[in-house]
C-alpha cells in the first residue's frame, strides 16, 4: 500500500495509523511534523511546485520501498497557510520488521525535507516576513543515508 | 524553441511573475547560461539571479544541475533550495 497526498486540508494521524495497522505487518512507525510558534510566528505559507511535487514524492517512496521490506507507506504534505500547532507533514510506514519501519520512516522525512519542492514563508507578529532558508543540517541528514 | 520558465518562492517575488515563456538564443545551452541570459531581462531578474549558488533548478520536473543541457526542455523551474517537511 502506498498513499501520497499533497493537500491544503488538515489530516488525522490516528486515521492514517489505523490504515497502516490494518495491513497486518506487526510494525508501524510514523512521524508528524507540526508548525512551531517560535519567535512570535503568526503563520506560515507553504508554496510548492504542483507538477513536480507528487513525482518527487513518488520517487522518494520508491527509493524507500527498494531499500526496506515495507507493506505500507503513507506520505502527506500540506500546502497553503498554516498556524502554530498545525500538522504540516506525516510519514507512516508499515512492515513486518521493527527496524525497517523505524529506519524507513526516518529516511523518508529526511528526504522529504531536501528533495520535495516545498518552500516556507514565515510571518511574524512584529511585521517581519521571510522565506525559510534551507539548513545545512537537512542536507547532512539526507547525506547520511547516501553514505550507508 | 520556446521554453516555459517557472519561478518559486523569493525568486518568483523578485521577478514579479510566476512564469514566462522565453526563446533563448542558440548559444544558451545550459541552465547556468540560461540564468545568465535571463538576468538581462529586468532588474528583478538580475536581483533574483545575482547569486546563482542560492538557486536550484528543475528541467521538466526533475532536479537538474547548473551544467545540465536545456536542449529539448519544455519546462524549466528556478527556485531556492527547498524547505519543506
Amino acid at each position: 500500500m502506498r498513499a501520497i497526498r499533497v493537500q491544503a486540508e488538515a489530516f488525522d494521524p490516528g486515521a492514517e495509523l489505523a490504515r497502516l495497522e490494518a495491513l497486518g505487518g506487526g510494525a508501524v512507525a510514523s512521524f508528524t511534523g507540526l508548525v512551531r510558534g517560535d519567535g512570535g510566528l503568526i503563520d506560515m505559507t507553504l508554496e510548492h511546485y504542483p507538477a513536480m511535487t507528487t513525482r518527487a514524492m513518488a520517487a522518494i517512496a520508491e527509493t524507500a520501498e527498494a531499500r526496506w521490506p515495507l507493506i505500507g507507506l503513507t506520505l502527506i504534505h500540506r500546502y497553503g497557510v498554516l498556524v502554530p500547532g498545525d500538522r504540516i507533514v506525516f510519514v507512516g510506514t508499515a512492515s513486518s520488521h521493527r527496524a525497517a519501519a523505524l529506519e524507513s520512516c526516518a529516511f523518508l522525512i529526511d528526504w522529504l525535507k531536501t528533495a520535495a519542492p516545498f518552500w516556507k514563508r514565515e510571518r511574524y507578529a512584529d511585521g517581519r516576513g521571510a522565506w525559510v532558508e534551507a539548513k545545512a543540517a537537512d542536507d547532512e541528514a539526507t547525506a547520511r543515508w547516501q553514505a550507508r | 524553441m520556446a521554453i516555459e520558465i517557472l519561478y518559486f518562492a523569493w525568486v518568483r517575488e523578485a521577478i514579479g511573475a510566476d512564469a514566462e515563456t522565453v526563446n533563448p538564443p542558440a548559444e544558451v545551452t545550459t541552465i547556468a547560461e540560461l540564468v545568465g541570459w535571463l538576468s538581462g531581462r529586468s532588474p528583478g531578474h538580475a536581483a533574483a539571479f545575482a547569486d546563482p549558488t542560492r538557486l536550484r533548478a528543475a528541467i521538466d520536473q526533475d532536479f537538474a544541475g547548473f551544467d545540465a543541457t536545456i536542449a529539448g526542455a519544455r519546462e524549466i523551474a528556478l527556485f531556492p533550495p527547498v524547505t519543506g517537511g
